[in-house]
Formats: C-alpha cells, sequence, structure tokens
C-alpha cells in the first residue's frame, strides 16, 4: 500500500520508527510467511464478512425492491422497484423532518457532551485530590450505566407525578415527553449526562500529559482559565479533541435507545422521531422493510461522509494509522 | 491518579516560589474553593439519577407513588426487588443476560487481540485499507441493519435462540475492540519480540504466553465495552426473539415493567439497580485501564 511507503518515508516524528523500520527489514527471518498477519485476521474478517458486511449489501438490495409482510411471507415475489423507494422516501416530508430533527438533535448533544465534557476537564486539574476523585467517581457512574436503565430512570426523574424534579423546579404536573421540544430536552439531558465523562476522562488524561513547564508559563504569564484553554489546551489537545467529538457525532447521530424508551417509540404522532428509530418503526411497526432499508443506507452514507472528514483530519495531524 | 496528584501538588507550590508573594497564595485559595464547591455540587447532580434509582427501589410502594417524593426512606423494603425477581423467569433472563453478554466479550477479547496484533505488529499489503474499514464499520448504525439481520437469522434457523443475539453483538463490538486494542499492543516493545525469537520462542508462543497477558489489562479495559453495549441490547432481544420467551434478556424483564399504561416505577428501579450493578462493578474495576486505552486509541 502507498500509506505504508508514505510512513516509512516521513521523516522520523517519533522516536519509534527506527526500530519498526529494522523490524521490517527483520521480518522475512522471522517464523512464518507472509501469511501470518492473514491467519491472525482470519477470524475477525470471517466473522465482519458474514455478519457486517453481508447484511449491509443486503440491506442495500432490500432498499431497492419491494419488499413487505407480503414478500416476508412469501405470498408474493419481490420485484425490484429501482430508485421508488427512495423517491417515495424523498417525497415524504415526514423524512425531511425526521433527517432535520436528526441532526439539530445530534448537534445539540455533541456539543452539550463536548462543552460540558471540556470545562469539567479543566476544572478537574484545579482543584485538590478528595473532590476530583469524587467528580470522576460520580462520572464514572454515569458512564457505567447502561443506556437502558439511564433512559427509565431519568424519565422517572421527570415524571410528572411521582419525580422530585417537577417538585423542585415548581414545575406541577408539566410533562416533558408531551411537546417536542421539552421531550427532546429530556432526551438531551439524558444523553449528555451518560456521554460527557468520556469526554471529561480522556480529556482531563490529555491535560496531564502536556508538560507543567508550558502550564506554569501560561498561568505566570497571568493567562486566564479560557485563554489557557484557548490558546494553550486546545490546540495540545487537538487530535484527542477530534476523535471524541468524531465518537460523540457517531453516537448522538445514532442514538436509538434513548429516544426509543424515554420518548416511547418515538413521541407522539412521531414528533421525537430520530432516523434510526424512524427506520425501525418503518421496517418493523408498519412492515415496509425496503423503506426501513432506504432510511439505514441515508444514515449510512451520511456516517461515510463523518468517517472521511475523520480520516481527512487524521491525515492532515500526521497521524499514523 | 496519585502521580497526578503529586505533579499537581508540586506545581502549586513551585509557582508559588516561583511568584515568592504570599498574595498570589490569597487570590488563588478563594478560587480554588469556589471550583472544590462547583464540583461537588457538579458530582452530587451527575450522581442523583443513580442515587435516586437505588433509592426508589428500595422505598415501598407508596412512598414511591407519594406526590411529594424525599430523597430518604426511613422504611425500606425489598418489595419492588420481590416482585423483579418472581415476575416471569427473571433468574433465567439474568442467566441468558450473562450468558449473551460473557460469550461476546470472551470471542470479541480473543477475536480482535490477533487482529489487533495483526495490523500493528506486522506490514503488510492491505493493512491500511483494513484499518479504515475498521473505523468505518464502527460508524454503521446498528439498528438500521436490524432488518437484513433478521432475514439472516432467520434463513441460519438461529431466530429464538441466544446465538441470535450473540453473533450481532460479537460483529458490531469486533471493529472498536480491534481500533482500541491496537493502542496497547502498540505499547509493547518491538525489542522484547525480538528478544523472544532469539531466545528460540515460536510464533505462536510469543503470541500466547507474551503478548497476551501484557496486552491482557488493555483487554480487559476493551471489553466494558463489548460487556456494557451487549447488556444493555433490547432491539434484537425484542426483534429475534419472538415466541420462546424463555430465551429473553434483562432489558426485556425491565421493559415488562415500564412499558404498562402505569409503569410500576418501583419494579422499573429495582430492576434497571439489578442491571446497572454488574457494569458498575466491572467499570470501577477497569477506570484506569480504560482511559489509557482510550488514549491508545487516539494515536
Amino acid at each position: 500500500m502507498s500509506a505504508a511507503t508514505t510512513v516509512a518515508e516521513r521523516p522520523g516524528t517519533s522516536p519509534e520508527k527506527p526500530v519498526r523500520a529494522t523490524g521490517k527489514r527483520r521480518g522475512p527471518r522471522r517464523q512464518g510467511g507472509p501469511w501470518t498477519p492473514w491467519l491472525y485476521l482470519a477470524p475477525a474478517l470471517v466473522v465482519l464478512a458474514g455478519l457486517l458486511i453481508y447484511p449491509i449489501y443486503q440491506l442495500g438490495l432490500i432498499s431497492f425492491l419491494e419488499y413487505t409482510q407480503l414478500q416476508v411471507s412469501g405470498g408474493e415475489p419481490t420485484t425490484f422497484r429501482g430508485f421508488g423507494n427512495y423517491a417515495e422516501l424523498f417525497g415524504d416530508s415526514q423524512f425531511w423532518d425526521v433527517l432535520l430533527a436528526t441532526l439539530l438533535f445530534a448537534a445539540a448533544c455533541v456539543v452539550g457532551t463536548m462543552l460540558t465534557g471540556c470545562s469539567l476537564a479543566v476544572l478537574l486539574t484545579r482543584i485538590r485530590p478528595l473532590p476530583r476523585l469524587v467528580l470522576m467517581l460520580a462520572a464514572l457512574g454515569a458512564w457505567a450505566t447502561p443506556a437502558i436503565t439511564g433512559s427509565t430512570v431519568w424519565v422517572f426523574l421527570f415524571d410528572p407525578d411521582f419525580g422530585p424534579v417537577n417538585k423542585v423546579l415548581g414545575l406541577g404536573d408539566f410533562s416533558w415527553t408531551y411537546g417536542q421540544l421539552s421531550a427532546f430536552a429530556l432526551v438531551f439531558f439524558e444523553v449528555v449526562w451518560c456521554s460527557f465523562p468520556l469526554v471529561m476522562v480522556t480529556t482531563y488524561a490529555g491535560i496531564q500529559a502536556i508538560p507543567k513547564e508550558v502550564l506554569e508559563a501560561a498561568s505566570l504569564d497571568g493567562a486566564s482559565v479560557w485563554r489557557t484553554w484557548r490558546s494553550v489546551m486546545a490546540p495540545m489537545l487537538r487530535p484527542i479533541l477530534i476523535v471524541v467529538t468524531i465518537q460523540s457525532i457517531i453516537w448522538d447521530f445514532k442514538v436509538f435507545t434513548q429516544i426509543y424508551v424515554m420518548t416511547g417509540g418515538g413521541g407522539i404522532a412521531g414528533q421525537n422521531l430520530v432516523l434510526n428509530v424512524y427506520a425501525y418503526q418503518k421496517a418493523f411497526a408498519s412492515s415496509q422493510y425496503s423503506l426501513g432499508s432506504a432510511i439505514g443506507i441515508v444514515m449510512l452514507v451520511i456516517l461515510l461522509g463523518v468517517t472521511l472528514v475523520y480520516l481527512k483530519l487524521l491525515r492532515r495531524n500526521g497521524e499514523e494509522l | 491518579m496519585s502521580e497526578a496528584r503529586v505533579v499537581n501538588g508540586g506545581r502549586t507550590v513551585a509557582v508559588e516560589r516561583a511568584t515568592g508573594v504570599g498574595v498570589r497564595r490569597w487570590i488563588r485559595k478563594p478560587w480554588r474553593l469556589a471550583a472544590e464547591v462547583g464540583a461537588l455540587l457538579i458530582a452530587v447532580v451527575v450522581a442523583f439519577p443513580l442515587y435516586w434509582m437505588v433509592l426508589s427501589a428500595f422505598k415501598p410502594a407508596g412512598e414511591v407513588r407519594s406526590e411529594r417524593p424525599v430523597p430518604w426512606t426511613l422504611s425500606p423494603s425489598l418489595d419492588s426487588f420481590r416482585r423483579v425477581f418472581e415476575q416471569g423467569d427473571f433468574a433465567r433472563y439474568f442467566a441468558n443476560s450473562v450468558l449473551v453478554a460473557g460469550s461476546v466479550v470472551v470471542a470479541s477479547a480473543l477475536i480482535a487481540f490477533l487482529a489487533a496484533t495483526a495490523v500493528t505488529r506486522f506490514r503488510f499489503r492491505l493493512r491500511t485499507t483494513l484499518l479504515i474499514l475498521f473505523l468505518a464499520a464502527q460508524m454503521v448504525p446498528v439498528e438500521a441493519l436490524t432488518i437484513p439481520m433478521f432475514f439472516l437469522m432467520r434463513d441460519f434457523g438461529a431466530l429464538n435462540s441466544l446465538v441470535s443475539l450473540i453473533l450481532p453483538h460479537l460483529a458490531f463490538s469486533l471493529p472498536f475492540a480491534i481500533w482500541m486494542l491496537r493502542g496497547f499492543v502498540k505499547a509493547v516493545p518491538e525489542a522484547l519480540e525480538e528478544q523472544a525469537f532469539i531466545d528460540g520462542a515460536s510464533r505462536t508462543r510469543f503470541l500466547w504466553q507474551i503478548l497476551f497477558p501484557l496486552v491482557f489489562p488493555g483487554l480487559v479495559a476493551t471489553s466494558v465495552f463489548s460487556f456494557i453495549s451487549t447488556w444493555n441490547d433490547f432491539l434484537f432481544a425484542k426483534s429475534f426473539i419472538i415466541s420462546e420467551v424463555e430465551n429473553s434478556t434483562l432489558p426485556m424483564a425491565l421493559l415488562v415493567f415500564f412499558d404498562a399504561e402505569t409503569p410500576d416505577w418501583g419494579g422499573v428501579m429495582a430492576a434497571s439497580t439489578v442491571m446497572t450493578v454488574p457494569v458498575l462493578i466491572f467499570f470501577v474495576c477497569v477506570h484506569r485501564r480504560l482511559v489509557s486505552g482510550l488514549g491508545g486509541a487516539v494515536k
């Protein structure tokens, strides 16, 4: 591959490069032939080919077919519809509403998660070990909570009749799941709650790895917290921040459990649907498997775009894959 | 964390000594105190949902359905847990969940270990392509694949069995596991490998007796993610386990309490507690490795 040569040609960015070069030269002398890596990769490739790539191919295929309950039960033969399903999908105004809601919701979640995670990471560096440990443990608890139990607990917290939140805020019997925006807000809180710890812990670890002299110098120059973050930490943490942002985008774009559980499968009249839940409902609730698959393909294409951006950013950073 | 503590403490002292003025200390202190109080308040808010979950699980039914919820209980009861454990085959569902998550964790750890070794310890054609494939595979919206996966499992005759839950999760957790394990495998010095071969160790021997134990802690950290996603799954359980209810898993049992018109909140919270505690324990045990693992996934 050309990338391998790029790596070798790039001037030694890290001390491990020469070692690797030696390893490469000695490669043939090692036991095992050139097929050894493929032997190690075989189980993974078999599993991925059979259970990931083949289903994706099937998903694409179904999205071009007429495929409903009749075809599943074998009552009618499957027919090829070409882009018919897509045309139907794109002609449906609900699809555009859901797509917009998905994008806005995911963007809000990513921004909320990153802001919370990064500011708490900076906060962690400014406090003594005991409060730091307490905050870390609390965050670990939120992180470890399975999405499904997190969802039920948050719904209960915001329950109009028996939840403590409405009592504390004096909202009476305000139903959070009734309105579109408040329902999305509720899910947003849960998503940020369970995903900020990853950002916080990773960013904090990253800040710890920044040479102390750099931060000291900033502090001596009288830089404010914000200024230190903006001009010193953030640029040095760039690779880490890119990774966690991309991970957040991927996860938040694909949110399923929270929406499904907290809004009862997409909210009143589908007002809280996001693409993922929409695809599932189309396929399994109304047996329109081909439409559901077409939505899945649309998601796949969007996420593939995110992957490409990610790869580009990695390359620009000079990261070796 | 102890290392960070020392370093951080040392930094404060250094700064104070450098400025040499006590004034600086006085300015710093109230700031830090405010920051610490803020941090503790945030910790309370973050931990509150979990506290409320456990609390509500132990509250007697009357208190859970009280119009004036209070953050304590004077008469803890196990009634909610009793209802949960008596519902259907709860022990069976729990065992199923453990079996499914356990199989996925072990299988994906072993397969990912081999694959991560291949892509970090060897240079070969298509290596970069494969890495990009593993990266892209993480983006796949799992839920959308329920549709073709359903047909695949039906054709396998695996519907209604635990295999229909194990296989998809294995496939979905592999890419991230490989991606994250790379960092751990890379961290093992190449010199060690050279030395092992000079000492006459075979490749297999090096792999399982030297590399594997060294990477093991990372393997455990990586497993947390496979474990959580599998443990959490209700979509495949809902879609693939249709008629043979005894093969159902924990989340399905939880949703039984939740789905009703008037949810049995005590039951929901007790079931949620039962579901969350094993993950919490797993997490606390490996969290230190987790951080370095994510750092490794970055590089």
